[in-house]
């Protein structure tokens, strides 16, 4: 009935913290922070603004895809309340049980995904950066 | 069938998106990631779907099965629609940027 809400009101919080992120990674003190680094460790390490750019392209592309499905079923409406089930009580009441499980579960569902791609892609971060520091040795010595 | 629909749209997009990584140019990648979001999500809502119908959820009636396939394309389109917005507002190889001077230009 409205289940796309959930996941919407998760992008919105998602996608103001990248901002935040971001803006605190490109600042000047963040910078000389990472600037003690070995010489390929910045172009090795993937910002966390980056992934979580990739949770709000699922959370935004998902309820999007969602709402416009609501709208087929009529569920959505251009006009007030926009939600059908917002009209009548019991259907509100039904509408609300909804977003709490469903809802709740497809949020829960997509940042499990995500927090999973983050630790593939942290193992992998990881392994370059190994690798990276074994041929290094090699070189020196 | 609307969540084997972009499951198939999920999966054909990250085929392409492989086949042409690291270079992410067309911006795949946000197409990818936004049928998986949605994907993910009509299979939270099948599995609530299947605990209330159970077995019956797998035998549609045909006209709803055609009803659903044609929500799933129409879903699918949508999401085409949404990423070539984002990728002409992006427009992350500047042809669009390039395409408008030269058009000033001439």
């Amino acid at each position: 009935m409205a289940c796309f809400l959930v996941p919407t009101a998760e992008a919105i919080v998602t996608t103001i913290a990248s901002k935040v992120i971001e803006k605190k990674e490109n600042s000047p003190e963040e910078a000389k922070k990472h600037s003690g680094n070995t010489e390929n460790a910045g172009s090795l390490h993937v910002p966390f603004s980056r992934k979580l750019k990739w949770l709000n392209n699922m959370l935004w592309g998902g309820s999007a895809l969602l709402a416009f499905e609501h709208v087929w079923h009529g569920e959505v409406v251009p006009y007030f309340p926009f939600l059908t089930a917002a009209s009548d009580p019991a259907d509100a009441a039904e509408m609300l049980h909804e977003m709490s499980t469903v809802g709740v579960t497809m949020a829960v569902l997509v940042s499990a995904v995500w927090l999973g791609m983050v630790a593939v892609s942290s193992v992998i971060e990881k392994r370059v950066q190994n690798t990276s520091a074994e041929d290094e040795k090699e070189a020196a010595s | 069938m609307t969540l084997l629909t972009s499951v198939f749209a999920a999966v054909i997009c990250t085929a392409i998106w492989y086949k042409n990584a690291p270079k992410n140019d067309m911006m795949v990648g946000t197409l990818c990631r936004m049928y998986w979001g949605a994907s993910l999500m009509w299979f939270v809502d099948a599995i609530f779907e299947y605990a209330e119908l159970g077995a019956e959820y797998f035998t549609p009636e045909p006209v709803d099965m055609l009803n659903d396939f044609f929500l799933g394309l129409s879903v699918v389109a949508l999401g085409m629609i949404i990423w070539v917005v984002v990728l002409l507002v992006k427009d992350p190889k500047g042809a669009l940027k390039k395409a408008l001077l030269k058009s000033k230009t001439a």
